[in-house]
């Protein structure tokens, strides 16, 4: 076989892709949320977003976490 | 090897015979100076001066020969400006803003200059791909967003604000306090790092798989092969495309979050 299509590595990273999930759902619905109130009340946007970063940063830290032992525990 | 070698000065490591697959080790620094002692001194090290060298050479110029009627340099320098101390620091920082502006305005230039190193056809290279980058900028704001606090607070009275939120009912002290506190200090530096970190270090695998990976199979003997790695190869491009927008959006994140975390640790009650 090319040994261009042979697959090694550590099935973390599958793992580690399943786990994205929870973050990227839990983003999008952060971000979703403030696109909803912006259209709603646009001059709110500022105080909403700055709470949106603050929910963003603690969301994604999961998916962080979770590349970091991704690659940490073999 | 043909192709190949077009790409492989790029990514370093040219003691192995074999590139493929890329890795880790398709991150590894060129020392600059090899045998002298000074590994440390790589490609790396220099892009990242050179970053700071073309940020502070940047904004002198843009800086320099204003009028009271602006030209297209000046409308463009005040453009940026504006967003980075509008968008960012006046919104976020609320009246203090004014102190924190230069460290904001730096971060922002100095992370977004690297990270289009990363596809720039010289250097090829995002220098926070490397953690240790990304963790000495964590750091720096690490120190900063702390010691504001502590400045305007004092000690314990900042460690109390960063620990135990208003109206906390005292049975729940023993779990809030040590959750804030990990929140507060440890995990808010690490993620910060980490998430500029994997964002392009994750990209520029991306753009090695891509593009040597097209060049290798061009170079096979079946026409099939030629044609998927033409196809990978195009397909680079826009993957180049994406890695520049990823780029300016692990910029901004940066710096907001640090205006963010600022801005928490200086807060007045509410």
């Amino acid at each position: 076989m090319l040994p261009i299509l042979e697959i090694t590595g550590s099935l973390n990273m599958l793992g580690y892709g399943l786990a994205t999930l929870g973050p990227a759902l839990g983003v999008a619905w952060i971000f979703a949320s403030v696109i909803n109130g912006t259209a709603r009340q646009p001059e709110a946007r500022g105080a909403l977003l700055s709470t949106a970063w603050i929910g963003f940063a603690v969301v994604e830290a999961l998916a962080i976490i979770g590349i970091a032992l991704a690659f940490a525990i073999q | 090897m043909g192709l190949l070698g077009l790409v492989i000065p790029m990514e370093g490591g040219e003691a192995e015979d074999s590139h493929w697959p890329p890795g880790v080790h398709s991150f590894d620094g060129r020392p600059l100076f090899p045998g002298a002692g000074v590994d440390w001194i790589n490609n790396h090290l220099f892009q990242a001066v050179l970053g700071a060298v073309i940020v502070i050479g940047v904004w002198i110029w843009l800086a320099n020969g204003h009028k009271l009627v602006p030209g297209k340099k000046q409308f463009a320098g005040e453009q940026i400006y504006n967003v980075l101390r509008n968008g960012i620091a006046r919104d976020i920082l609320g009246h203090e803003y004014r102190k924190f502006l230069p460290y904001l305005v730096a971060l922002f230039s100095f992370i977004l200059v690297n990270n289009l190193f990363g596809q720039f056809f010289l250097l090829m290279f995002p220098t926070f791909s490397k953690v240790g980058y990304a963790y000495a900028l964590a750091m720096l704001t690490f120190i900063l967003y702390n010691a504001a606090g502590i400045a305007k607070w004092g000690v314990f009275g900042y460690l109390k604000r960063m620990t135990l939120p208003e109206g906390v009912p005292p049975a729940l002290w023993v779990i809030i306090i040590p959750l804030e506190f990990a929140s507060n200090f440890i995990v808010r530096p690490i993620t910060l790092a980490l998430r500029l970190f994997a964002n392009l270090f994750a990209g520029h695998l991306v753009v090695v798989v891509f593009v040597m990976g097209g060049a290798l199979l061009l170079e096979q003997a079946s026409i099939g092969y030629k044609l998927a790695g033409g196809v990978a190869l195009l397909m680079s491009g826009a993957i180049f495309a994406l890695e520049i927008f990823v780029a300016v959006l692990q910029a901004y994140i940066f710096t907001v979050l640090s205006a963010q975390y600022i801005a928490s640790s200086i807060a007045e009650e509410h």
